[in-house]
């Protein structure tokens, strides 16, 4: 059922490229899609004329990925866009988001899926802010793997000093403790692996690179199509936010939903949260297919042994994950998170906001801003007297105590990103004004 | 000429042995976003031509659902230049699975002065906008399931899975709400109820369950879970022409110039558009593993087959911010 029957399916791998414009990310992408044959025929030809039109002389990979009309007027990426290429052996949904700051939501909204990211440096300029923004940002949001692909090497002679200095600063930068409190040590909560790339010349990014023989391991998408995919631990908590009740006839009781993480068998015992009560699953289906056991992320339905009171918002979660201290969730009327603001009316301490996590929605408010983090080039000034209180602009990341009207089923973030996400919603327009990630 | 199937069996039952690999993350993630549409909205509808995208999404929705109906009807907008065939189709299944379905016709809207023909432009894709939006209006729907796929072209690729339409149906590329995670704010403003005509529109969301699917995941799906798909998607043998190097199936509503001449040929169709502005190709494929050895092997995107697209670099961008799919 894949391109080639004989290799095993590895799944999909969630990936994201962080970078200004300059360090050539559109060019890697480009480079990915072209060298994996993903960019087709007649797409090729309008790039080609397009790169004609704007007197261009070589193909310019960049235009593939800047789709929308003011980008390419502006010749600068303003949204995420989404791109599907493939190997034999993996599928891959690449998330471009734009690496200008004022667009740190964009970055955020990439980094929310991702398993993985790729966090570009221009090997003439070494680690910058924007790097450094990029990767904590990565880290905040919970992607596992940073995949640090020192580019342009053909402009530095494919120098072995030179890409080991900027993997020694950056490598200083993720281990250094984070100095805000942010419990932000990046080494601590990623993978990191370098490599050096020509990503205009295709070095080290389909194939391995021949002119940085000093190097000899894998070229990055052979990395790509080895890196461990998210969310496929079933011996994680098993945790099932219920979306809707799918009733028909008298006898018919299924309760819908996408299971976040863990694994379920038929005849387990569970408990209804928050409401404590207990059942037992009597049935798993997807249609009409019946099934002995699931896991993440399969989205099923479950018939329960007894007719208990469950509705959206509740969460299913295994009876011995709910007898251990360790595994049970928590049931929070008060939170701590980190959040990313995204809206243009600076956030404000006593905010009223509708906060929705996994498939239930609660009237908040944010009583306290703790910490507003300092990345570089946040605020042109910082006007900050050390009095007044804290506020958070817009695509500033903070951390913020929330008072719920109604208890939240949640993991910590780290534990879980599916149950410890959330976002707030501005109850008269409706707006989203923020992410943020229970601490 | 038609070869309308006399069982559905993939869209029926449902039953097969569940689908494994990045099939099963897609199939999960599509239900999971059509169970929302339903939990999150009074009105929904599913939006279905009859092409194989919004055949995959509709039996996703039953399964969703199973063994409850869907709780939503179907709606299809209807060109009047329909493949003869894909409204066989499109009766056949409806009846089969007892759903509901609405139809919005171009036909009737051009009659109303809602739409408008393009003059010496066969296609009627412009006039699709204007006809879906008075379906909105008309049935007071508050979101739309749809089938695109943000591989099909470069505007789609930032289009969000919950996509917000304001009251105008327009899509506003530079206000999209930012979306994290699964976490979709379905929140809007809902039209007015009013005397007469009946119903002001408010603003409504468009759901791309299958945004993240390929060409190449919905024929495998296709494979995988036995679905019939409309005939015209296999190789058969139709009358065309060549018109700019494109092979044009000929219609009472596209018929050959005097300059042209009419040849009987083996064709297949990539999509299911207008009829008049959906290009067919000649590499023969019998079923869905052909077809999907085809895609492998071939290097030229589906859209390219439609004409519409290649009116201007920005077509598709223009076509969307007024309101089309």
């Amino acid at each position: 059922m894949t391109l080639q029957d004989a290799s095993p399916d590895l799944g999909l791998l969630r990936l994201m490229t962080c970078g200004s414009v300059d360090d050539g990310k559109s060019t890697l992408i480009g480079r990915l899609l072209y060298d994996s044959k993903g960019i087709l025929e007649d797409q090729l030809e309008a790039m080609q004329q397009a790169s004609r039109a704007r007197g261009r002389g070589e193909l310019d990979l960049s235009l593939l990925t800047d789709g929308l009309r003011a980008e390419r007027e502006q010749g600068i990426t303003i949204d995420v866009a989404y791109r599907y290429f493939a190997t034999p052996r993996r599928r891959f949904i690449l998330g471009d988001a734009p690496g200008h700051q004022q667009y740190t939501r964009n970055m955020a909204t990439a980094a929310s899926t991702a398993d993985a990211a790729i966090i570009l440096i221009d090997a003439r300029h070494g680690v910058v802010e924007q790097t450094r923004r990029h990767a904590c940002i990565a880290a905040i949001l919970g992607v596992p793997h940073l995949l640090v692909c020192v580019n342009k090497m053909d402009l530095v002679d494919f120098s072995h000093e030179r890409f080991r200095e900027i993997v020694a600063s950056f490598e200083s930068f993720a281990a250094s403790t984070d100095p805000q409190g942010q419990g932000l040590t990046i080494s601590r909560r990623c993978t990191i692996t370098n490599l050096p790339i020509s990503a205009l010349l295709g070095d080290n990014v389909v194939s391995r690179s021949t002119h940085m023989l000093w190097r000899g391991g894998p070229a990055l998408l052979e990395l790509l199509e080895e890196l461990p995919g998210a969310a496929d631990d079933s011996r994680e908590p098993w945790r099932f936010p219920v979306q809707s009740v799918i009733r028909s006839g008298p006898d018919v009781r299924a309760i819908a939903g996408q299971i976040a993480s863990g694994s379920i068998h038929v005849g387990d015992q569970v408990v209804v949260m928050p409401s404590g009560i207990p059942s037992r699953v009597k049935s798993l289906h997807v249609g009409a297919a019946q099934l002995a056991q699931a896991s993440a992320p399969a989205s099923v339905a479950i018939g329960l042994a007894d007719d208990v009171d469950v509705q959206r918002g509740d969460m299913l979660i295994a009876a011995q994950d709910a007898a251990s201290e360790d595994r049970r969730p928590r049931v929070l009327r008060e939170l701590e998170a980190s959040v990313v603001w995204f809206a243009s009316e600076p956030l404000a301490p006593r905010r009223r906001v509708l906060l929705r996590q996994t498939t239930r929605s609660s009237p908040a408010i944010v009583t306290a801003i703790h910490h507003r983090l300092e990345l570089a080039g946040d605020r042109d000034a910082s006007p900050a007297s050390p009095s007044a209180p804290l506020s958070l602009a817009m695509n500033e990341i903070g951390r913020v105590t929330i008072t719920l009207a109604q208890p939240l089923v949640c993991d910590a973030y780290r534990r879980c990103r599916q149950t410890g996400a959330f976002i707030m919603i501005d109850e008269a327009t409706n707006a989203t004004l923020g992410a943020g990630m229970i601490s | 000429m038609t070869t309308t199937p006399q069982t559905l069996p993939g869209l029926l039952s449902g039953a097969r042995t569940p689908v494994a690999g990045h099939l099963a993350w897609l199939e999960a993630e599509a239900i999971y976003v059509i169970r929302e549409v339903a939990a999150q909205f009074e009105r929904p509808a599913l939006l279905f031509s009859g092409g194989k995208d919004s055949i995959v999404m509709l039996h996703m929705a039953r399964k969703a659902f199973h063994p409850a109906k869907l709780p939503f009807p179907i709606l299809h907008i209807d060109t009047g230049h329909n493949f003869p065939e894909v409204m066989a189709y499109r009766d056949q299944l409806v009846q089969a699975l007892g759903e509901r379905l609405l139809v919005g016709s171009v036909e009737a809207a051009i009659r109303d002065g809602l739409a408008h023909d393009v003059p010496g432009q066969p296609s009627r894709n412009r006039a699709q906008t204007p006809t879906l939006l008075e379906a909105i209006r008309h049935h007071r729907l508050d979101a739309l399931m749809g089938g695109a796929r943000r591989d099909e072209e470069k505007a789609r690729a930032k289009e969000r899975v919950f996509s917000f339409r304001n009251e105008l149906g327009q899509w506003e590329p530079r206000h999209q709400r930012p979306e994290l995670w699964n976490l979709y704010n379905g929140r809007i403003q809902r039209g007015l109820i009013t005397d007469e005509p009946g119903f002001a529109a408010g603003e409504h969301i468009r759901a791309f369950p299958i945004s993240n699917w390929t060409e190449l995941d919905v024929w495998e799906y296709i494979e995988h879970e036995g679905i019939e798909v409309p005939s015209i998607y296999f190789s058969h043998e139709r009358d065309i022409v060549i018109r700019a190097g494109r092979i044009c199936p000929v219609s009472s509503f596209f018929p050959a110039r005097a300059s042209e001449t009419t040849q009987r040929r083996s064709v297949r169709f990539r999509t299911v558009g207008d009829m008049t502005c959906t290009a067919g190709v000649d590499t023969p494929a019998f079923t869905p593993r052909d077809v999907i050895r085809q895609i492998v092997a071939t290097r030229q995107s589906e859209r390219g087959a439609r004409l519409d697209d290649t009116f201007s670099e920005a077509a598709m961008e223009d076509r969307k911010r007024e309101g089309y799919f």
